[in-house]
């Protein structure tokens, strides 16, 4: 007996997906893809919502966890709050995309049948429970990433990005199914549930070490964490806009899913092992890519960039809990929270950029000097979003740097301090070319190709006004009133209570 | 049963793939490397579901789902090689330096 209920947001994603493709046939007007998939990704919200409710109520049959497929397949708190995000991220990048892809010669029906099949595939990620299911949820996000890089046919830059991103995609691929066979191989169980519990015998073979390793390892590729960052920058410049928006929030934040699920569900009990790798790999990312950052001049390259160091401080406090083998329950949290408003500030400075770029045909940062002169409304939220990135009061960003360093430093040894110390570091040099960014609009003379004239009669399109004001408004709503992404960051941790 | 020669074999096979991923120049000849080194993979899996005696047979069901996995990624592949080749007349991945740092 199938729960129904429980997978209603994947059968309604299915239909969408198929209906958006069945819509690319029957019409001229390609648009109505978007239309079509933006439909089907508020009714996948409404299951999602009533299941997130349904669990208080008497009335309900069923509560949260809701296994489903012998335990592969499981809908519980924190899958439901990262459904709710991808959906979101999804909805944001279709507004994004709109204008962008009747600017020029692209194809449209496809781009959103990709972009949904991705969304898809990294919905079923964040309540598959098994090695099998997680895979297929993986390549299902990838393999529509690899071709929406390389959507602008005719660029070297993006078939470049396509070709990049495939290569180091397929060999952190087969990394990771290495490490599974491998753990399949030592234990017998692809279930995170099973591996959790699999006995003292089986975890000290070295073969178990290995196959973890290499998981791990396979999954920095989707988060672009040190050591499989290097495909971030350039793909990011080269892809179009609104698929890199969706590449460093959709396609990141499924990596992490993947990342929190196989660390806390499958390896809890090893947690000292893989704490000290993950340590490393925060301090990797968040200091190379913030260094790097500060001699960007393409503002795209800049935010990829950004993307990596931001990637370290969500892994910071994950790591230094495990490493120093306190209470995971807090960590978990942070990286929640940090997801959760990442997704929102780094949406909002993608649509910025995609606004700006539609006007300058440019993403260097020397044609963008002066953007004040020609458009005084984007500058603004221009500034803002960077500041969120940066961690500036009162906007979102900075609730997640402090959920960030209270979790490190609530750690309580020198795994959390170090890293502590390292983290507020690396937000001096990530304020530095943030604020370089914000200066440079603000201030900087317009350069002489630019005609601030003919570029402030341009107007903004109708679907990235709405973008824009649903970021905006999140962005200083969630900096204001915190306690909404704190409760939900608490709801997700409830799966975790008792585990340890 | 012994499993060490199956272990062996998908150890050397993914040990050539991923020599062959990064010192190889052509696009496509990558390509069939990491078909190697993902035939690799549904070795050791099928090994260890036949050694375990997998009454689930886990192992094998994801040999399955990994075949056609690697199917569509050859075919993503492909696809985006032949898009490099008509723009550049050359499948050559040393010669993909447009953006560089």
């Amino acid at each position: 007996m199938i729960d129904y209920h429980a997978i209603l947001p994947e059968i309604i994603l299915g239909v969408t997906v198929l209906a958006v493709l069945a819509t690319d046939l029957v019409t001229r007007e390609k648009y109505y893809g978007a239309i079509v998939g933006m439909v089907g990704l508020f009714a996948a919200l409404v299951p999602i919502f009533t299941l997130g409710v349904c669990d208080d109520l008497a009335f309900c049959s069923g509560s949260l966890p809701r296994e489903l497929f012998g335990g592969s397949y499981v809908v519980d708190q924190y899958s439901l709050v990262m459904k709710g995000l991808f959906i979101g991220a999804a909805f944001i990048a279709i507004l994004l995309s709109v204008a962008y892809l009747q600017s020029d010669r692209f194809y449209e029906g496809e781009y959103y049948f990709l972009l949904l099949a991705a969304l898809f595939g990294a919905v079923v990620m964040a309540s598959s429970r098994d090695f099998i299911t997680m895979i297929v949820g993986l390549e299902l996000v990838s393999g529509p990433g690899f071709l929406l890089a390389g959507w602008r046919k005719a660029d070297e830059k993006s078939n470049e990005a396509a070709l990049k991103y495939f290569i180091i995609g397929v060999i952190a691929f087969a990394l990771l199914v290495m490490g599974v066979s491998l753990l399949y191989g030592i234990s017998g169980t692809q279930l995170f549930a099973d591996l959790a519990v699999a006995p003292a015998a089986v975890v000290d073979e070295p073969v178990f070490l290995l196959g973890m390793l290499f998981v791990f390892l396979g999954f920095t590729f989707k988060i672009s964490a040190v050591p499989f960052h290097v495909w971030t920058p350039d793909v990011y410049e080269g892809s179009p806009t609104p698929v890199t928006a969706w590449l460093s929030v959709g396609s990141k934040t499924a990596g992490f899913v993947g990342f929190l699920s196989v660390a806390y569900l499958a390896f809890p009990t090893h947690a000292n092992l893989w704490g000290p790798l993950l340590w490393i790999l925060a301090i990797a990312s968040m200091t190379l890519g913030n260094l790097v950052a500060v001699k960007q001049t393409n503002i795209v390259r800049l935010l990829g960039y950004s993307s990596i160091a931001q990637a370290g401080f969500m892994l910071a406090p994950f790591g230094a809990a495990a490493a120093a083998g306190a209470d995971l329950q807090q960590a978990f949290g942070a990286t929640i929270i940090y997801l959760l408003i990442y997704a929102v500030m780094n949406l909002g400075a993608f649509g910025v950029v995609i606004a700006g770029g539609a006007r300058v045909k440019s993403y260097e940062l020397d044609d963008w000097a002066g953007m004040w002169r020609w458009a005084p409304g984007l500058t603004v939220l221009l500034a803002m979003f960077f500041m969120s990135l940066a961690g500036i009061p009162p906007l979102a960003g900075w609730f997640a740097k402090l959920a960030m360093f209270s979790a490190t430093i609530g750690v309580g040894s020198w795994w959390g301090y170090s890293i502590a110390v390292i983290a507020a570091l690396n937000s001096v040099v990530a304020f530095v070319y943030y604020s370089k960014v914000v200066k440079s609009t603000v201030f900087d003379n317009v350069p002489d190709h630019v005609d601030p004239e003919a570029l402030s009669r341009i107007e903004l399109a109708p679907t990235l006004t709405v973008a824009l004001g649903v970021t905006t408004i999140l962005v200083l709503f969630l900096g204001v009133f915190p306690g909404v992404i704190g409760n939900l960051s608490k709801f997700a941790s409830e799966i975790l209570a008792g585990t340890f | 049963m012994t499993i060490i020669q199956f272990v062996l074999l998908g150890a050397a096979l993914f040990s050539i793939g991923l020599y062959g991923v990064l010192t190889r120049k052509n696009a496509v000849l990558v390509l069939a490397s990491v078909e190697l080194m993902l035939a690799a993979v549904n070795v050791n899996l099928v090994a260890f579901d036949v050694y375990l005696g997998d009454a689930s047979h886990a192992g094998q069901i994801m040999t399955l789902f990994l075949i056609a996995l690697a199917a569509a990624e050859v075919g993503i592949g492909i696809a985006i090689v032949l898009l490099v080749f008509r723009n550049r007349r050359s499948a050559n991945i040393d010669e993909l330096d447009v953006m560089r740092y």
